[in-house]
């Protein structure tokens, strides 16, 4: 039901997201053909569940239980880190982009979901005397000090729902 | 309930299932592999299906793949290659 989704449509997301990940310090995959093919992924996946959820990883549907996938993800630095490339490998690191190592398909790191549950359940607010909680963003690790995170991270953009409390 | 999968002609390797996303780049390739092998499979894109089906494909995938991650090929009923494991694929269907 999505296979007449416009060229122009992809073509434009694609660019924007290239732009948005040049000035933030990240690369997309310079393969443009696999690329453009996860930029309509992500098109489909907002247009279907009304949030750009990872290309690659089974969605709910509920944007709450799917906040640490929506793309980018939380766990995209730790995979750039230590592979090379996200798990979609939307994004990919320098080495890769220059053609000196082979992206390849790697394990998933996102917690299985009984794990995610019990993760969220054992949250233990922690105990601070500092004058403002420290929040921080799960998508690029900004850190700020003040009463509420951030509409929208400074940083990388990501949307205030994307945050948690650090200190 | 047997789910719908679509069914790919080819030599006989035994029962294979190509669990995958639509969306999914990796999904994408692993199935053009096998295409290109030219091995018979059957394949089923989880995203696309809704309620019970989609559920029932979960559990599938999770017997074999406890991640529950894309994509998972299941053979013959008895083990999985999950991801797109291309040495791995092309070894055991070659």
């Amino acid at each position: 039901m999505y296979e007449n989704m416009p060229e122009e449509k992809i073509n434009k997301k694609y660019e924007i997201l290239k732009k948005d990940a040049q000035a933030g310090g990240y690369i997309i995959n310079p393969d443009v053909d696999f690329t453009k093919k996860l930029v309509k992924g992500l098109l489909v996946n907002e247009d279907r569940y009304g949030y750009q959820a990872c290309p690659c990883r089974i969605s709910t549907g509920i944007k709450q239980e799917d906040l640490d996938i929506i793309c980018p993800c939380d766990y995209r630095d730790s995979d750039l880190n230590d592979y090379g490339a996200c798990y979609c490998a939307l994004y990919v690191s320098q080495e890769i982009a220059e053609g000196k190592k082979k992206v390849e398909s790697i394990p998933d790191r996102r917690p299985v979901e009984e794990e995610r549950k019990m993760q969220k359940e054992n949250k233990i607010e922690s105990i601070s005397s500092l004058k403002y909680p420290i929040w921080r963003c799960k998508v690029c690790g900004y850190l700020c000090a003040r009463d509420n995170p951030p509409e929208i991270c400074p940083i990388c953009k990501a949307k205030k729902d994307r945050f948690e409390r650090f200190l | 309930m047997e789910l719908n999968f679509e069914h790919v002609k080819g030599v006989n390797k035994g029962d294979i299932k190509l669990y995958a996303l639509s969306t999914c780049g990796w999904c994408g390739k692993t199935k053009e592999l096998l295409n290109d092998l030219g091995v018979e499979f059957n394949y089923i894109y989880v995203d696309l299906l809704e309620g019970d089906p989609r559920q029932q494909a979960i559990e599938e995938v999770k017997k074999f793949n406890k991640n529950c991650s894309f994509p998972t090929i299941v053979i013959n009923n008895e083990k999985a290659i999950v991801g797109f494991k291309e040495n791995e694929i092309r070894e055991v269907f070659s």
